[in-house]
């Protein structure tokens, strides 16, 4: 690999993206992706049939996996000590988990700071405009030093889809690596936004785009939530294909994210069966796979009050939960 | 400056999430002995010859399954006469009625039948549940409606149905066979004579009561049951005005030569050595999965099966590797565990002779991979195996294997990839993985074979026409060109 | 003392929900035996406009389905009109005629529902081809539903004439919006229902009842309605035919002033399918 300097970060960066900016080139280079294909793939996972304690154990780690989140205008301090709590407790069953992470806007990362410093579940603010991503570079880093200087452990940036559609993948690498450098110690979480990238092609393109500047446990995610359409089998196995593909040429092992649209338990499981069939046991842990989620937690919950207790249970039991029918 | 050694990256499928067992509990309601099913009845076979049928998956008895003789043989074809001179008179439309009404009623019976087909065969419960009897259904509600539109067919003439039809179907897709053999034959106006395997009756058996359920005229279907004179006295009756056949392709030449000067028309589908041809563009991962169906799918008792990579060059380590890793996650196991893969070989003899083919594969050169597999102390079970660095003049390599055995040999040009894949005497299917559309439709176009898959393998539809070229056998099933096989032009 | 029955109140199938009309008129229809039965919605052109709305909401989806999945729909629209046949019977005695001819309505209904399930995964194998052109290009004409057709049916046959104008239609992935006979609506009325529990996706066929002088203008002129299928006189033609102009509809017109008889097979079958059918023909270079 030949390396330049970036004009944006002064990093050394793979030349080759200078040399060839066009898409198409660098689809070709870490390989097309047929659509149908994936789906036959992951409709497989779908057939697994998960029961008694193998459910158990799925559910406990899918609960460990979430990052909790509230991305709301209306978002303030009493909502965010809510679900602080809520992330640091999930149920008065003391056998139920903790989960991995709360996920907030920058300027409540202060207040999660407040209740969740110094516990296991740690902080991720959403930076970089979130969620289009349409401001000056400058403005957008400036976010990301903010929130980590708040106390953000993880940053969940997106990536400039303008830029990559239009060709211009230096660029959105150049961004990359920029943010990368403003979060210091902590972790970045890259997305993708797969519902503006539309194929799995480039699903598969970015994230090799992505990879190639991030550090070992850096994660790569596929969608804010905002849109219509977030994460399916379909894009979450062809992340973890390219995530495969990258650890073996390089060795680093990068992390996993969907987000949004995964509301049930069951779904979360189809998701581990994923992780599980495609990268193997060592991604089945929160610091390399992790939920994008908020009603999946009650799912989860309630299913593993299920397990224990043998009867199905009705949603308002549970705290947090929006359903009062 | 030294190059720095890399440490060996792997990927570790372990055990740290087990699935438990997750059996099928639907019952399968299978009875302890099934007469033969001749003019709408059970009736017992002239000889009061029963044998057993016993489970691959742990060798226990299921059932006992009638011996028919030449008498019960020649009974059947009186009854299907019988019923010809009212079937081949009632008009489209009913014959349609009849038709779709078998569909649904094995819709609704759909677990049932899954359930037998896994214990009977072998085959994982996911794959009789989500794709045999489904697919069965499906071939029954596609040519009910054909049944009467038949006039579209064949323009400028008049089909017309045949008379009696003589079948005789294999063990690898009992159901779904029966049903490719039988919707067609009805639908055009013919009644029906069928044999399942002998390894296999249960669902054939199961399904005469879907017939009664229908009320479907007597004779008009009868279900015999035997081994290989049954086969003969089907084959041989001088009722059958057409036999049809899908079997190995040296039963199938047999036939061919019994039929000779009898004027019966004759289909056949035999064997297959498919290539599979991956090319250096193709998306890698779909690629393998392809594979990995094309030759795991019904632990490789596919007639089409791609038992033959032909990789290009510059990938062949890649793909190998991918296929090893992929075998970490496939399931070989209890075919009525929920998440089992791949199930268990359909008899004794069966597993023996894969287990020959393999060590003739071993002696010969080729390099063997089989994944550790915790395989059931009972039952008949082989695990997945590659062999690589094989060429076109091992034996595993010419001949089917009919197991789950991927022999991979390697490329360099289209040319080339033609050439081998061509040189068979087998001619069933083939696939293609490439991302440049005109070099698809360039191999399809040289390719002597009468299914050709692209970017995808496996792939079965009743609209479909499926056949083969030279030996892999001639006629086709499925589509508006199959119910010709089952027609005169007048 | 005989028991008070509960009378229904029709309502019109449309984006599979039961409507009156947004204008809230009805009309009276009184049986041929003499005596009030039931207020029919009155439907107005907005009626008609936000039935189009409703088959364009519906339509990508019911073409997408594969052709198996529609006719096994079809299917089970005959399933549910076959146990219904009794109450279908009745509907269509309504209007007149003798119980033998209303059942061989409602039984040759069922049987061309029927029909037609069984070539939603045929017509194309028919109709569609592979054209061995001159130069070295794989060349394919495959056949694609229009859109949303405009059905006007006929006074007469007010079930079986409904069903043979709009099951070709629809076969094929077109969705539908019909005016039902003006005389004779009530059996529309049923169908409705029957349509709702086929498992038939909301907005794949709308049924309307009403004047025609009323519609006919709409159906003509929006441009929405990609073809239209009618019964219609000679005045009535000539409107559909001009409106139609602008939007450059394709249509297919039946002479309302000359009998028709709905129960030849001459009325049912590939071509009827064809009418609603557009062709689009693709090249591909062959090589390697």
């Amino acid at each position: 690999m030949h390396l330049g300097r970036s004009r944006f970060s002064n990093k050394l960066i793979p030349m080759s993206l200078h040399k060839a900016p066009t898409l198409g080139r660098f689809i070709a280079d870490v390989g097309p992706v047929d659509h149908i294909g994936i789906d036959e793939r992951v409709a497989k996972f779908t057939t697994r049939s998960i029961k008694k304690n193998a459910k158990i154990f799925g559910l406990k780690l899918a609960t460990t996996m979430v990052d909790l989140t509230t991305l709301e205008g209306k978002d303030t301090p009493g909502k965010i000590a809510s679900l602080c709590q809520k992330a640091l407790r999930p149920h008065d069953d003391p056998d139920i988990p903790a989960t991995a992470a709360v996920c907030v806007y920058p300027a409540m990362v202060k207040h999660a700071a407040k209740w969740v410093k110094g516990t296991s579940v740690k902080i991720a603010s959403v930076a970089t405009a979130f969620p289009s991503g349409q401001a000056p570079l400058k403005t957008r880093l400036a976010e990301v030093r903010a929130a980590v200087g708040d106390g953000a452990d993880e940053i969940d940036m997106v990536i400039n889809r303008g830029a990559f559609l239009a060709g211009e993948l230096a660029l959105v690498q150049d961004e990359i690596s920029a943010v990368l450098e403003a979060c210091g110690e902590s972790t970045l979480k890259v997305i993708l936004e797969t519902s503006e990238l539309e194929t799995y092609d480039q699903i598969r393109a970015a994230s090799f785009l992505a990879m190639q500047v991030l550090r070992p446990g850096d994660f790569i995610k596929t969608s804010t939530g905002k849109t219509n359409l977030n994460a399916t089998l379909a894009n979450n196995q062809v992340m973890l294909e390219a995530i495969r593909d990258h650890y073996f040429a390089t060795g680093v092992e990068i992390a996993m994210k969907p987000a949004g649209g995964i509301r049930t338990a069951k779904q979360a499981l189809h998701f581990l069966v994923a992780v599980k069939e495609t990268l193997g046991d060592g991604w089945l842990s929160n610091s390399r796979y992790r939920f994008g989620a908020s009603a999946l937690l009650n799912d989860l919950v309630r299913q593993l009050v299920k397990e224990k207790t043998g009867a199905y249970q009705a949603p308002y039991s549970f705290s947090e939960s929006s359903s009062a029918y | 400056m030294p190059a720095k050694r890399t440490p060996a990256r792997e990927l570790l499928f372990g055990n740290l999430w087990e699935y438990d067992p997750a059996p099928e509990t639907a019952k399968a309601h299978i009875d302890e002995r099934y007469g033969l099913f001749i003019d709408g009845k059970f009736v017992a076979p002239k000889s009061k010859k029963y044998f057993d049928s016993i489970s691959p998956r742990d060798e226990q008895k299921l059932s006992e399954i009638a011996l028919a003789g030449p008498s019960d043989v020649d009974a059947a074809y009186q009854a299907a006469a019988g019923a010809f001179k009212t079937w081949s008179k009632t008009p489209g439309l009913e014959r349609a009625k009849y038709l779709f009404r078998i569909a649904r009623l094995l819709q609704d019976r759909a677990r049932e039948f899954a359930v037998a087909e896994t214990l009977d065969g072998g085959k994982p419960i996911k794959e009789s549940r989500d794709f045999d009897v489904p697919m069965a259904a499906a071939h029954f509600f596609y040519h009910a409606g054909w049944a009467d539109k038949l006039e579209y067919v064949t323009p400028g003439r008049t089909l017309a149905p045949l008379g009696v039809v003589g079948q005789v179907i294999p063990w690898n897709f009992p159901l779904l066979m029966l049903a490719w053999k039988i919707a067609p034959a009805l639908a055009t106006g013919n009644t029906v004579v069928i044999k399942p395997a002998e390894t296999t009756s249960i669902t054939a058996l199961k399904f005469a009561s879907i017939l009664q359920e229908a009320g479907l005229p007597p004779g008009v279907v009868n279900i015999v049951t035997g081994a290989g004179e049954t086969g003969s006295a089907i084959v041989n009756h001088p009722l059958a005005a057409k036999i049809s056949f899908t079997g190995s392709t040296a039963v199938g030449k047999a036939i061919q030569r019994a039929l000779a000067g009898t004027g019966k028309r004759l289909t056949l589908e035999l064997g297959g050595k498919a290539a599979n041809i991956v090319f250096e563009d193709a998306p890698l991962d779909q690629a393998v999965e392809g594979i990995i169906n094309g030759i795991f799918f019904n632990q490789g008792h596919v007639c089409c099966a791609g038992s033959r990579l032909l990789v290009q060059e510059s990938i062949a380590a890649p793909i190998l590797s991918k296929l090893k890793l992929r075998l970490k996650s496939l399931r070989t196991g209890d075919p009525l565990d929920k998440n089992t893969d791949v199930g268990a070989i359909n008899s004794k003899a069966q597993l023996t002779r894969i287990q020959d083919l393999v060590a003739a594969g071993v002696s010969e050169g080729a390099e063997i991979h089989q994944p550790v597999c915790d395989l059931p102390p009972k039952g008949f079970y082989f695990p997945p195996t590659l062999f690589s660095n094989v060429s076109q003049s091992h034996r595993i390599a010419r001949e089917e294997i009919f197991g789950p055995v991927l022999s991979i040999l390697t490329f360099r040009t289209p040319e080339e990839a033609i050439e081998k894949a061509n040189n068979t005497h087998y001619g069933l299917s083939a696939g293609v993985w490439t991302d440049k559309g005109s070099r698809i439709l360039k191999m399809s176009t040289e390719l002597k074979a009468g299914v050709v898959w692209a970017n995808t393998f496996n792939k079965f539809d009743p609209t479909s026409p499926f056949g083969g070229f030279k030996e892999s056998g001639f006629g086709r099933e499925g589509g508006k060109q199959g119910l010709l096989d089952y027609a005169q032009l007048i | 003392m005989s028991r008070l029955t509960i009378t229904k109140t029709p309502k019109c199938y449309v984006g599979g929900a039961f409507i009156r009309s947004e204008s809230g008129r009805v009309y009276p229809l009184n049986r041929s035996s003499g005596g009030f039965f039931a207020n029919i919605p009155l439907c107005t052109r907005k009626d008609l406009r936000n039935a189009v709305e409703a088959a364009a909401k519906a339509g990508p989806g019911w073409a997408a389905r594969n052709a198996y999945n529609r006719g096994q729909i079809l299917y089970r629209l005959a399933e549910m009109l076959e146990a219904r046949s009794a109450e279908m019977t009745d509907a269509i005695l309504l209007g007149g005629g003798t119980r033998a001819q209303a059942e061989r309505e409602v039984n040759v209904s069922i049987e061309r529902i029927v029909h037609y399930a069984g070539w939603t995964d045929k017509y194309q194998a028919l109709l569609g081809s592979v054209n061995p052109v001159a130069s070295a290009h794989f060349n394919f004409t495959v056949t694609e539903p229009m859109g949303i057709i405009g059905i006007v049916a006929a006074e007469d046959a007010p079930l079986l004439g409904l069903l043979s104008l709009f099951l070709p239609a629809i076969t094929s992935g077109n969705t539908v919006v019909c005016l039902a006979s003006t005389s004779r609506p009530y059996p529309a009325i049923l169908l409705g229902e029957m349509l709702a529990t086929s498992d038939l996706p909301g907005g794949v066929v709308n049924l309307l009842t009403g004047q025609r002088d009323e519609l006919i203008p709409t159906f003509a002129t929006h441009a929405h309605l990609r073809g239209l299928a009618a019964v219609a006189s000679l005045e009535e033609r000539k409107t559909l035919q001009t409106g139609a102009a602008e939007s450059v509809k394709r249509l297919k017109l039946m002479d309302s002033e000359k009998a028709t008889d709905w129960y030849s097979e001459k009325h049912q079958g590939l071509y009827e399918i064809r009418d609603h059918l557009e062709l689009k023909t693709t090249w591909h270079p062959i090589g390697a």
